[in-house]
């Protein structure tokens, strides 16, 4: 068996007087397509700012490719090979969507400009954004956005990406736009971790998917099994 | 290239001029518009480029002036020297106040320069080696061969400066590291997520501006004659260092030379025309119209000017 | 350097009256930067503004407290249009605000600080009440009149709002759109209704703030420099979003302030505030009671 590309041991975080994360374990093995779910306040994205960087976590240890980097801050977890999408999208609104790639062109792959707009175009072809290359970025509908979002991390050259739900809020057509590039990065060899919502695109896309609840995991397993969970339709539903 | 031809032909213009026959009081007025090109550039690059807001430029201003002034007094340091040691103080300054609060968000940044402001100001007026709160006056030459008054050479020297302060925004901007600069502004999550090393980044900026904005006080205590706590620690060169970059457009290296230009000379004419308080109302209201109406400035204005005529 | 435990006992029980003053002065900025966020660096200059209006209006014959009072719902009408502005102008467009927003209200402070010296000069103002001039004498201290009522005031003020922000509807509505404002909406609330109400009760406070300051001591245009620190300091110390934290935050700048008073002089007092401020940022940020 493969070791794991990455391994959360034992992650806790507090805000204050609230727990967001208590104690929360997983491996993920290299090209993985692993999906995380769980209701709106249950620690998802508190677990992958902790694994991103843009948390720290306080208790537990988190691994990647074998090496500790719980202290890293989150530059150098991206340039390790850690990617991530926003919930949200973020993009570098005064640049233009090909100079969003340039930024970590430069940063983690230190290309120099010119091979790093070829490399870029080739992204944004694959994603499909090739022909908004020189808008800018403040411009786009909010597919675009998502995909600008996943285009952006790709530049990154990332061995584990981390999509945050970037499916919120679109719409059928545009859900499979998204899950498409997924599949198509992931046959890459990419190892991506998916945190949706939207339970269709969960259970198409996953190999394994774990339940988190109020910052502890409550269910573990292949997608089929994880939807008929009782514990889990209770966190969704609330019981 | 055709920047530094640029470049070398107003250093040439300066000298020209500091050798000519023109009116003595133009070289008053110039030194100060052009220490104000030196400090709204300077500014700009922590502040238009990564979006850390100084409020506190004085600090920076107003330490370069008193390490001119301690050298003077105890070394009789020549100016070179003043300002060498006037940047590399700035340069500290901005690394401590960096380190202590770019962790932070942008306003806790902006206050913590108001407060590094008052502590120097209240440090320097403590101090009697420097005059304490009544302040010192300077001896300086009279005349500095081959111009014609000290003036003129410290016009010379700042328009120097000037166009230092310039090209290294310029280099900034143009390479990768305004780029990070830039994606730190836009979003400093994102940018940290794309392998900008922002907290780095940012101290650099800093750490240049305040350098700049230390060796842009070190010659002023030789203009003035004179240094005085309250003038040099104001937080009026707060206000015009960050409403000239404002005004003029904080993306573009050009932006801070058009405000400083502009709002420098408006400043002069206001000052000894009307008043300084009204000088400062004019610099206060300018700032909000410009941040309200026209946030991208001057060079803001002229694209989209030239956008309309070009279709 | 003269020390002895009655000067320091004295310095203290002064610092304490202190203390609460500069809660009370800091709390408007504990709601309008605290809990909504705003950049508000213009706060302690609608405090001067508020000092100068009650000596306007104290000079119709009023005791400068009731002037206070009156002025707190023109300060309130201030506050919302002031917010709205703002909301309007950059929150609402998110991207650039940060920059923008502090620059806005770095302009306003100027042009109100300004206005007050073109319109009143740079000469300082001070207020006439029974209670200003005279002191109260328990065993061998003196303690001020003018601080005591300072200080009636400060707790009044701080725990009515806090206890406004804690009880009522519109209150706990405040405190929940600063926690969280998605949710606020999905209960029928409207958030810009709510922090615009705050904003304007914050600058309301400021009013009543202004004449303290001025019952406190003579009030010049330039003094919203200082209290940028001061209030600054407090709110910071306090951590963002503690009301109660306000008072604490501010006893520990009054003593602290009092004592350097009373060891180093008048020449080193304004510092303490910025220099408070400064180890706060630097070792523990999110203050005492911070989120």
């Amino acid at each position: 068996m493969d070791p794991a590309l990455l391994q959360v041991k034992n992650v806790s975080k507090h805000f204050g007087g609230f727990t967001a994360l208590a104690g929360v374990s997983l491996d993920i093995a290299p090209g993985e397509r692993f999906g995380l779910i769980g209701p709106n306040g249950s620690g998802k994205t508190t677990l992958i700012n902790c694994i991103s960087g843009s948390l720290r976590n306080e208790g537990g240890s988190i691994h990647f490719s074998g090496s500790e980097i719980s202290r890293l801050p989150a530059y150098r977890r991206t340039r390790l090979g850690i990617a991530r999408s926003f919930q949200i999208p973020r993009p570098f609104h005064s640049m233009s969507v090909l100079e969003n790639l340039l930024v970590p062109s430069a940063y983690v792959t230190h290309l120099r400009d010119s091979e790093g707009e070829a490399k870029a175009m080739e992204i944004l072809a694959d994603i499909g954004l090739a022909d908004k290359a020189h808008a800018l970025a403040n411009q786009l509908s909010q597919v675009e956005l998502r995909k600008l979002e996943l285009a952006r991390a790709m530049a990154a050259k990332p061995r584990l990406l981390i999509s945050d739900e970037a499916m919120a809020g679109l719409a059928g057509a545009e859900v499979d736009e998204v899950l498409k590039i997924l599949f198509d990065l992931n046959a890459k060899g990419i190892t991506i971790i998916m945190i949706e919502h939207i339970m269709q695109a969960v259970m198409r896309f996953s190999q394994r998917v774990v339940c988190l609840d109020a910052g502890k995991i409550i269910c573990e397993g292949p997608p089929t099994e994880i939807v008929r969970n009782p514990d889990v339709q209770r966190a969704y539903l609330g019981a | 290239m055709k920047y530094w031809i640029g470049a070398v032909l107003v250093v040439i213009a300066a000298f020209g001029a500091a050798l000519s026959g023109i009116n003595e009081y133009f070289f008053y007025a110039a030194y100060i518009v052009l220490t104000f090109v030196v400090l709204s550039t300077a500014w700009n690059i922590l502040g238009g480029y990564a979006g850390y807001v100084n409020f506190g430029t004085g600090a920076f201003f107003g330490l370069g002036s008193y390490s001119a002034v301690v050298l003077f007094k105890a070394l009789d340091a020549p100016l070179i020297v003043q300002i060498v040691a006037g940047a590399a103080i700035g340069a500290a300054l901005g690394f401590g106040v960096g380190i202590m609060t770019l962790r932070l968000r942008g306003i806790f940044f902006a206050i913590a320069t108001v407060a590094i402001l008052f502590i120097m100001e209240t440090f320097m007026v403590n101090w009697r080696y420097v005059g304490g709160a009544t302040g010192l006056q300077l001896l300086r030459p009279e005349v500095m061969a081959p111009f014609g008054s000290y003036t003129r050479m410290l016009f010379v020297v700042m328009a120097l400066l000037a166009v230092i302060a310039v090209s290294i925004a310029r280099y900034i901007q143009v390479g990768w590291i305004g780029r990070g600069l830039r994606a730190i502004r836009d979003s400093e999550e994102a940018a940290e997520c794309s392998g900008v090393p922002t907290l780095r980044l940012k101290l650099f900026a800093c750490v240049v501006s305040g350098a700049l904005m230390g060796a842009a006080g070190a010659p002023m205590p030789m203009y003035l004659s004179f240094i005085e706590p309250a003038s040099s620690f104001s937080l009026n060169w707060g206000v015009s260092a960050l409403a000239m970059p404002m005004i003029g457009g904080t993306g573009h290296w050009i932006g801070p030379v058009i405000g400083a230009l502009l709002l420098g000379s408006i400043q002069q004419i206001v000052t000894v025309t009307i008043s300084n308080e009204i000088n400062v109302l004019v610099v206060g209201v300018l700032l909000v119209l410009f941040v309200v109406l026209a946030p991208d400035g001057v060079v803001g204005l002229f694209r989209k000017w030239t956008r309309r005529f070009s279709r | 350097m003269i020390f002895s435990f009655d000067l320091l006992f004295e310095a203290v029980l002064f610092g304490v009256l202190l203390g609460c003053f500069y809660a009370a002065v800091s709390i408007g900025l504990s709601v309008s930067f605290g809990l909504l966020d705003v950049p508000h660096v213009a706060h302690p200059a609608l405090m001067v503004l508020g000092s100068y209006c009650t000596w306007i209006v104290a000079s119709w014959g009023l005791d400068p407290i009731l002037a206070g009072i009156i002025l707190m719902p023109v300060f309130f009408v201030l506050g919302v249009l002031i917010y709205r502005f703002y909301y309007e102008t950059f929150e609402k467009r998110g991207t650039e605000a940060g920059v923008r927003g502090l620059a806005f209200f770095f302009g306003v402070a100027f042009i109100i600080e300004v206005g007050l010296i073109l319109v009143f000069g740079v000469d300082q103002r001070t207020v006439q009440a029974p209670y200003i001039g005279s002191s109260w004498a328990i065993g061998e201290y003196r303690l001020p009149y003018r601080m005591l009522v300072a200080f009636g005031i400060a707790l009044v003020l701080t725990a009515a709002l806090t206890l406004y922000l804690s009880k009522t509807f519109t209150g706990r509505a405040i405190k929940a759109v600063a926690q969280d404002e998605p949710a606020l909406r999905l209960m029928g609330a409207n958030p810009v209704r709510i922090k615009q109400w705050a904003f304007g009760i914050a600058t309301g406070v400021s009013a009543l703030a202004g004449a303290m300051l001025i019952i406190v001591g003579p009030v010049e245009p330039a003094l919203d420099r200082l209290y940028i620190g001061r209030t600054f300091c407090v709110v910071v110390l306090a951590g963002l979003g503690s009301m109660s934290g306000t008072l604490a935050a501010g006893l520990i700048l009054g003593i602290s302030e009092s004592i350097v008073l009373m060891m180093l002089g008048a020449s080193w007092a304004p510092a303490v505030a910025f220099g408070l401020l400064l180890i706060v940022l630097g070792i523990r940020p999110q203050g005492l009671f911070g989120r």
